[in-house]
């Protein structure tokens, strides 16, 4: 899209947009929010990016293929949830831990690498939907 | 290590050795068979160690936890009948794999066929030994798994692969009757164990479903055990190299029908309706067979055919229900196992130091390979049952069984006679014809065997005389315990050499009168048989062939009508069936929702759902298809808001993105695929879809009033609120639902998602010049074009 505006805009948009999806994916275990969401909005921070720049920049700019950050997540999901193996416990069981960071006690768990596996499917997947139609007659 | 231990070791034995065969043979060539053959060897010391145990009477159980929370066992039952079984398939396999080194010396693919070897006896040996249901119905498949393998091993053949094929269409469908049946007699008793089902065999006879049970049972065992009319796959099979032939065709595979319906005899066994089915299928197979190997000349097919009448012989004593039928079942099972196995390798050895099978052009062989003559001899005298081998006991018994006055005894007698008399002829006829006469020009030179290809049908025909010279011991140790797990009750085989004046040696008398004229005239029965097969025209493997085409029409045809490429013909599909599946049962069961009771809205939410309607107006009457998906969207962000308005920030949260994504997409759909800016149709081509739509809606409407109008059962609710943050640490419970308590349910969810992905991408990226039509795999053009 060749709007000045636009473009000049759109870079502010989309990092504000990606951050606010990672913030809404890991606050959703307490608040409203989650993988899912947080993966749809970076697909929507992704489409702007994409009609203000083109495709190719948006690959360049997440430098790997869609679908493999899909696989990807897909992989840590069920890795999330094998790793109650390693403790005799059922598979999907979530494990938590809390080190403490800087003074602060950081709760850490198996679900939460879950949701992020959630998160980086829902965004390559849906990402590469979204791309592969946006260009034309290049493929 | 203790026995429990070892015994699985033992049955895991063959599949190990399957893993290293083909390096072996790499290695050794053709003689690594001396070192695979100590595996089945081993697996028959193993076993044979619990003989003196069993013919105690005891059984022997042992096993595994499998799958705990559906009760699944990885048990084995060894009693009289699963020992016999074990020591045949492990004594025959170990010298089965001997001669398939002889056989298939400096073959290629010698080490793959090893390795097929070995897994087909292991998923034998597993079959046998299993106590419970469900690892006997995998076993049963395997064997057929692994058979196909062995038939189709010649697989540059189309015949190799035809038979194969058929073997594991007829073979594997007979074993979902046997699952079918299975799960029957589980759901009667509610066991998953042979040996807790013994029992039982009162309250299974008195069910309802008894006769469910049986025919399911028996669609499993007559397939797998080629009785007519399932019987064509087995002669079929005969592509296979001989050494498959002797193994499976003989002493193994195939029995194992028989073997189930002997272990089932306590359970299902003494009913009219067993005493009826069993005793009719197995003599018209006996008959048949008979006949039918009569009209072969290729000497595996002669032999191949009285396999088949061997087994309908074994079906028909099981079933019989007289004193003795099972003790000459029990007999005649051991003596064929021995002899035909020994027959089948004769004929190999045969084919592959003459180069043909066809007994019209052999002859005078027996100063050439004097020793081969010697074994054919031996185990035809057995398979005729002549005194001194252990046929002989067997067939003595089976007249025993038969010789009472009763209508019913006298047809079988005819028939078994008759049978018998043909399978005499025939037996003397592979082992006599080749050998006798004047020297006959053959494909190659005749020469004796090496010591790999005679050893074991050697073996097998001394044991053939030994067990009946030995025949107390043998009683003792083998048949009286095999008797009486079949009977389910003691029983015990006193039958000897010495002959007894009486009306089972007359018959025995008469059928050798007959057998030996059939040989004399056996040309003229060949002729007279193929004559009278050539009238009939029809059989049951052309019958097949006729199945599996119609089949492949019948799919062709649904294919082309569901799917032929029309994207709107498939919506058109999927949303009538939303929409009967919505409408039709609450009409059908008077389940329709009343009427609702308007509640009072507040003015802010009564504006938002105005907004909802305006939008989906704007979606109807929309002049382009921007502006109906801009509207689309418009409809859903006000559905959206009252989420949100209802207290469900995550589930409005999650609307607003699906929305904003589903606008852009379906924008870049329109686009992509060239769409004309607006729906040209004329209205009556858009009638059937807007009455589609509103069907749908309609239906869903109804079942969400319903589903409002129905007591909420708070349950679910009541447990995620009060475990959401002690259990899983989160205040969020609708994503500790999501990623938590129903984590894997998610995780089968974000699978589909990255299918879904993977899905449209290939689609976008394909062609429509590069697509396959669909009446490209006509079948009809296909038989013409080829």
């Amino acid at each position: 899209m060749k709007s000045l505006i636009f473009r000049t805009i759109a870079p502010v948009i989309v990092s504000v947009m990606v951050l606010f999806s990672i913030f809404v994916l890991l606050r959703g275990h307490n608040e409203p929010g989650g993988g899912f969401i947080g993966g749809l909005i970076a697909v929507a921070a992704l489409s702007i990016y994409g009609i203000a720049f083109g495709v190719e920049t948006v690959r360049r700019a997440i430098v790997f293929h869609p679908l493999s950050i899909a696989g990807a997540g897909l992989l840590l999901a069920t890795l999330s949830g094998l790793l109650s193996m390693l403790f005799h416990v059922p598979f999907m069981t979530g494990l938590w831990v809390y080190p403490v960071i800087l003074g602060e006690e950081i709760p850490l768990s198996s679900v939460m690498t879950f949701d992020i596996g959630v998160y980086l499917v829902v965004v390559g997947a849906v990402t590469s939907i979204a791309l592969s139609l946006e260009e034309r007659g290049e493929d | 290590m203790n026995v429990t231990d070892l015994t699985f070791l033992a049955l895991c034995l063959p599949f190990l050795g399957a893993l290293v065969a083909p390096l072996l043979t790499k290695m050794l060539g053709h003689n690594a068979a001396w070192v695979l053959a100590l595996i089945p060897a081993a697996i028959f010391v193993h076993f044979a160690g619990f003989t003196a145990e069993i013919a105690q009477g005891t059984a022997i159980t042992g096993g595994y936890t499998w799958v705990p929370s559906f009760n699944v066992r990885f048990s084995w039952l060894i009693d009289g009948l699963s020992l016999s079984f074990i020591l045949l398939i492990s004594g025959i396999g170990a010298l089965i794999v001997l001669y398939a080194g002889g056989y298939l010396k400096g073959h290629v693919h010698q080490g793959r066929f090893f390795s097929f070897l070995l897994m087909f006896m292991g998923s034998m040996l597993g079959l046998v030994a299993s106590d419970s249901f469900l690892m006997l119905f995998i076993f049963w498949e395997l064997t057929s798994i692994t058979s196909f393998l062995l038939i189709g091993f010649d697989h540059h053949r189309e015949a190799a692969r035809r038979a194969a094929f058929q073997a594991l269409v007829v073979t594997g469908g007979g074993g979902l009757f046997l699952l079918a049946g299975l799960i029957v007699l589980w759901n009667i008793s509610g066991v998953t164990q042979f040996s807790a089902l013994m029992a039982l065999g009162p309250v299974i006879k008195a069910s309802p479903l008894y006769l469910a049970a049986l025919v399911m049972v028996l669609g499993g065992a007559f397939t797998k055990s080629a009785q007519f009319p399932f019987h064509f796959w087995l002669p079929n099979a005969m592509e296979a190299p001989t050494p498959v032939s002797a193994y499976l065709h003989s002493a193994t595979m195939v029995k194992a029908g028989v073997y189930l319906l002997m272990r089932l005899n306590p359970v299902l066994g003494g009913t009219p309706e067993w005493q009826l089915i069993l005793p009719a299928f197995g003599a018209a197979t006996l008959v048949i067979g008979a006949l039918l190997a009569v009209r072969q000349t290729d000497l595996k097919l002669m032999l191949a055919y009285t396999t088949m009448s061997s087994l309908g012989l074994l079906v028909m004593l099981t079933g019989f229900g007289t004193p003795y039928a099972i003790e000459a079942a029990v007999l005649y099972l051991v003596a064929h196992s021995l002899f035909k196995g020994a027959l089948f390798m004769v004929a190999g050895i045969i084919d592959h130091e003459t180069g043909t099978r066809d007994v019209t052009r052999l002859g005078g062989l027996r100063s050439a390979m004097p020793l081969t003559f010697a074994i054919a001899l031996a185990a035809a005298i057995s398979m005729g049952g002549l005194p001194p081998f252990f046929g002989f006991l067997a067939k003595e018994e089976v007249y025993a069984a038969l010789s009472s006055f009763d209508p019913r005894s006298i047809v079988f007698a005819i028939l078994t006679v008759t049978g018998n008399a043909l399978m005499f002829a025939i037996a003397f006829a592979v082992a006599l014809k080749p050998f006798a006469g004047k020297p006959v020009a053959t494909p190659k030179h005749a020469h004796e065997a090496p010591v790999l290809l005679w050893l074991g049908p050697a073996v097998l025909a001394l044991a053939g005389l030994a067990a009946a010279v030995l025949s107390g011991t043998i009683h003792a140790l083998f048949s009286t315990p095999m008797a009486s797990a079949i009977a389910g009750e003691p029983r015990s085989v006193a039958i000897s050499l010495t002959p007894q004046i009486g009306v089972p040696l007359a018959l025995s008398v008469l059928t050798i009168i007959i057998g030996i004229a059939l040989y004399i005239g056996l040309a003229q029965v060949r002729a007279g048989v193929a004559s009278a097969l050539a009238w009939i025209g029809w059989g049951p493997d052309h019958g097949f062939d006729q199945a599996i085409r119609g089949l492949v029409r019948l799919s062709f045809a649904v294919t082309r009508r569901l799917q032929n490429g029309r994207l709107g013909s498939y919506m058109t599909m999927t949303f009538v069936a939303i929409a009967v599946v919505l409408l039709v049962p609450p009409f059908l069961f008077g389940e329709l929702a009343l009427a609702p009771v308007f509640p009072s809205i507040p003015l802010h939410e009564l504006a938002i759902m105005i907004i909802a309607v305006i939008g989906l107006f704007a979606v109807v009457v929309a002049k382009d298809r921007l502006t109906a998906i801009v509207s689309l969207g418009i409809q859903g962000f006000s559905v959206a808001v009252i989420f949100l308005l209802y207290g469900a920030p995550d589930l409005a949260f999650t609307q607003f993105m699906i929305e904003t994504l589903a606008v852009v997409i379906l924008a870049l759909v329109m686009t992509r695929l060239k769409l004309s800016p607006s729906d040209h149709r004329p209205f009556r081509e858009t009638l059937p879809d807007a009455a589609i739509a509103i069907a749908c809606g309609l239906g869903a409407g109804l079942l969400l009033l319903k589903v409002t109008q129905v007591p909420f059962d708070t349950a679910l609710s009541d447990f995620f609120a009060q475990y959401s943050k002690t259990v899983a640490h989160g205040a969020n419970i609708v994503n500790v639902i999501i990623v938590d308590f129903r984590g894997t349910d998610t995780l089968g969810e974000i699978a589909v998602v990255m299918i879904a992905g993977l899905a449209v991408l290939s689609l976008v990226r394909l062609r429509a010049g590069s697509m396959r039509r669909i009446a490209d795999n006509d079948p009809d053009a296909e038989e013409t074009g080829r």
